[in-house]
């Protein structure tokens, strides 16, 4: 870390890295933690002290307001400040900017990381700050070589002047803090036709610490004195403890604790093994008369019969019903229903968090925060601290696909109970181990849909769409939409880009107590397959082709049309896959990317689809890192592929029954395909890529293993679909 | 129990409970960190190290059976195979979370150590055990390639 004193300081500046948080109006009105403080004043977004220190070593370092987990905003964002503030990018460092508002997501008003929104969301924003940052560099320069400010050139890192004049902004940093930030009309962006960064394939800031063991992730975290909590959760959701004996628990060298918590029972220990150990031995009695027990077969069944009626609408133009209902002479009509099961996020690192009490009175926590500023409130109310004395340091995580994204602080409250129940105040990391992980809900939650088509004289007359499943809203403190549908549910199935006059989007949503939440991709996890492995189906029994039959009811959606395009020219779709081998196509947009796939797939000896390869086209805009954006999709598409071929988590009367790696296979090399990706040249503006490599891989694979066996799967995963194979 | 192991070629005493595995004696007593906890149950390789040079899954390795034999962890990992694997891994940027990505280079070089130019089965066959959430397994692959292509002639 550079010296405070030598850092870019503005004079009105907030308190960067003081964890100063002030309130925030959350509309959590029944369900919230804490109501909330007097509006504060809005903090300076554009502040570049807040955003990057430069050091005298002439290091810039961005403070990246939104969480590392491998999608690359350490990187992405610090190209950005770099391209407008003149920088080389061997100056470049990040590390991870604390909880504060100054680092909120525009237009949410607080801090987080989700929906594929990071460089959406910092596009403009990080590169006016460097703007900013260059010209109070430049200024300072001008004023102490006595020079006009328009004649300092800035390059590399580097102001010069004709005159010979020279210095580098490290030398620079000190005398730019005392001057004023200029008036926000006065920052002139680039014109993109002049970048010089963005665009490029630069290496990531983060890859050399992850190559030699130094990248610290919140399990790597050690605080003075610190005691390793695990707990012992219910058999069901919703259990309660009657008692436990930690009589054997006490024998275990290490234990230090065991406390009823909330959550379970909280067992402290000098180590992970100890507490692991002690765990173990603890004997916990529960209650389980109250607890929720949901069976996902039954529940599925139960699903299916919902099927049959209407459900709320969600998107409804022209009249699919009269047309379903009273289908023509010669009309052929189509009806197919799927089945999505509970899906486990597994990231390599399972939830933890170090939290302890500081001597001011407040808490302060390291750990992979996705939401900080949930998070600080939560834990405020839980330990009865002042919100602006919870200092919240976000780390690396190891993966997350949405498992750190809560919106019930569920992370966060779990370690402030820990703390407030720990042996002497001291401070806790809180471990999950992966059979925690595996069984403790935060599901994508399990749905079924019915899809139903009428083609007439090779066109669609219309398109009905049920989805009944949980509410992942439900879960969250955000206030449930007015018209009763959770957009999470029916996201890519009420907006499919599609021509068709006749077309309905219905959702029925079920209350179960087995906690949900988002999951890479979110709705798109399964609108995605259902509608474009339908589509397939429909644009068969019209007799049209699955590109060109696609392309036909996209001239309103050039962007589908274009990676649609792109894509079938990457894989040669008019030529067709090689001998023995079937191509799949799918076409989806999530949070405005628009992303098409083609499959190679061929069978292997069990009859399980073997995907030799996967095209990608994605279009995100203009493409800030051409080189994360396919590892973005690379990485998407052995997610998504690994879930659909192998993943459900079942619950058999309340109980889960998945475990581990093991029972919940995650995809190894050996499965992963070869990823061509081609990003699609634009001038549009930067959408995330994160998330929307993800969903078209299933419904690709699907419609590849149809074309090769003429069998349709339509009950997730495959593996379960053909029979354990 | 005290146990005297050898970690990356210095001698190191440890004061624990016989039965716990050498993961969390590295992280927890030695305080190397950059070995990863992932499953518990050798099911995921995040917490691969070398014992005697042979990739040992840490997380079930009573600390009782390691003995007089040596133990590398990431931070010790070193010699021209390991500089090219990171060499390939830098270019390639593979990691993304990185949080697997010790485990792998620590199996990688193992295979190239053993195995100087595999073939394409035979890097499946050694990589098999080492999980990637984020999927990074086909810049992995390149990677391994790259590096063997750089080991000149076996």
């Amino acid at each position: 870390m550079a010296p405070v004193s030598r850092r870019l300081f503005l004079k009105s500046s907030a308190a960067v890295g003081a964890g100063l948080v002030l309130g925030v109006h959350l509309p959590m009105p029944d369900k919230g933690f804490a109501a909330a403080p007097e509006a504060p004043p809005q903090p300076d977004l554009y502040n570049p002290n807040a955003f990057i220190r430069i050091a005298p070593d002439n290091t810039v370092t961005l403070l990246s307001k939104h969480i590392e987990f491998g999608q690359g905003p350490y990187t992405g964002l610090a190209t950005l400040v770099a391209e407008e503030l003149g920088a080389d990018w061997g100056q470049m460092r990040a590390e991870g900017a604390p909880g504060d508002l100054v680092y909120q997501n525009i237009g949410r008003g607080m801090q987080l990381t989700g929906g594929s929104s990071s460089i959406r969301n910092s596009y403009l924003q990080m590169r006016r700050i460097g703007a900013t940052a260059r010209a109070m560099l430049v200024a300072a320069a001008a004023k102490q070589w006595e020079v006009p400010a328009v004649e300092v050139l800035v390059d590399k890192g580097v102001l010069t002047h004709s005159s010979g004049k020279k210095a580098t902004m490290g030398e620079l940093a000190e005398a730019a803090m005392a001057l004023p930030a200029p008036a926000a009309d006065d920052v002139k962006l680039k014109d993109p036709e002049s970048f010089t960064l963005i665009g490029r394939e630069l290496p990531r800031l983060d890859t050399p610490a992850k190559l030699d063991g130094s990248a610290r992730y919140t399990i790597d975290v050690d605080r003075e004195n610190q005691v390793v909590a695990m707990i012992e959760r219910p058999p069901r959701f919703g259990a309660k403890l009657t008692g436990f004996d930690e009589g054997a628990a006490k024998r275990i060298p290490g234990f230090v604790a065991a406390k009823e918590v909330p959550g379970g029972v909280a067992v402290y220990a000098d180590g992970f093994w100890p507490a692991k150990m002690a765990r173990h031995a603890l004997n916990a009695q529960w209650d389980e008369s109250g607890a929720e027990h949901a069976d996902s077969d039954q529940m599925i069944e139960r699903f299916k019969a919902k099927l049959g009626e209407a459900g709320k609408p969600a998107a409804d133009r022209g009249g699919a019903d009269a047309v379903l209902d009273k289908p023509a002479e010669g009309d052929k009509v189509l009806t197919a229903d799927y089945v999505f099961p509970y899906l486990a996020h597994a990231p390599m690192e399972p939830l933890d968090c170090v939290i302890e009490r500081t001597a001011d009175g407040g808490v302060e926590a390291w750990y992979g925060a996705q939401a900080p500023t949930i998070d600080q409130m939560a834990i405020a109310k839980v330990l009865g601290v002042p919100l602006d004395k919870v200092k919240i340091n976000v780390l690396f995580a190891g993966g997350s696909f949405g498992r750190r994204a809560q919106g019930d602080a569920s992370l966060a409250v779990e370690a402030a109970q820990l703390l407030a129940s720990a042996p002497e105040g001291r401070p806790v990391k809180l471990v999950w181990t992966r059979e925690d992980d595996i069984r403790g809900g935060y599901y994508r939650p399990l749905y079924v849909h019915r899809l139903e088509a009428v083609v007439r004289k090779n066109e669609i007359a219309a398109w009905r769409h049920r989805i009944v499943g949980q509410s992942i809203f439900a879960w969250t403190p955000f206030p449930e939409p007015k018209d009763g549908i959770d957009p999470t549910s029916v996201e890519g199935a009420r907006n499919l880009p599609y021509g068709i006059n006749d077309f309905k989007v219905e959702l029925t949503t079920e209350k179960i107590g087995i906690p949900v939440l988002w999951w890479r991709s979110v709705g798109s996890t399964h609108t995605a397959f259902s509608t474009e492995t339908f589509m397939d189906e429909v644009l068969a029994a019209a007799g049209l082709d699955p590109v060109e039959g696609r392309l036909a009811m996209l001239a309103e959606h050039p962007r589908h049309a274009g990676v649609l395009r792109a894509v079938a020219e990457l894989a040669d779709w008019g030529k067709g896959a090689p001998a023995g081998r079937a191509y799949g196509v799918a076409l989806h947009e999530s949070f405005q990317t628009y992303v098409a796939e083609i499959a190679e797939v061929s069978l292997d000896r069990s009859g399980m689809p073997k995907v030799h390869k996967v095209y990608c086209a994605v279009d995100c805009g203009v493409a800030v890192n051409p080189n994360i954006i396919a590892a973005q999709m690379e990485g998407g598409i052995g997610y998504g592929l690994g879930a659909a071929l192998f993943n459900a988590v079942d619950v058999v009367d309340g109980r889960v029954v998945q475990r581990n790696f093991d029972d919940y296979k995650p995809l190894r090399m050996g499965d992963m395909p070869e990823v061509s990706v081609t990003v699609v040249k634009s001038g549009e503006a930067p959408t995330g890529v994160g998330e929307p490599g993800v969903p078209p891989v299933a419904p690709a694979v699907a419609n590849a293993f149809a074309r090769l066996t003429g069998k349709r799967v339509r009950h997730l995963p495959f593996a379960r679909a053909l029979g354990g194979a | 129990m005290k146990y005297a192991l050898t970690v990356n070629g210095e001698p190191r005493e440890v004061d624990v409970a016989p039965g716990t595995p050498l993961l969390w004696v590295l992280r927890e007593q030695v305080g190397l960190k950059g070995t990863k906890y992932g499953c518990g149950v050798a099911q995921c390789g995040a917490c691969t190290v070398h014992v005697d040079g042979k990739p040992a899954r840490s997380c079930v390795l009573p600390v009782e059976e390691v003995g007089a034999r040596a133990v590398t962890t990431i931070e010790g990992l070193s010699g021209p195979v390991a500089d090219r694997l990171r060499a390939a891994w830098r270019s390639l940027d593979v990691p993304q979370c990185g949080y697997c990505q010790s485990g792998q280079l620590m199996t990688a070089c193992a295979l190239l150590t053993e195995v100087p130019k595999p073939d394409a089965e035979q890097v499946e066959h050694a990589m098999a055990g080492n999980v990637c959430r984020c999927c990074t397994y086909t810049r992995i692959r390149r990677a391994i390639g790259m590096a063997a292509e750089e080991g000149g002639a076996p």
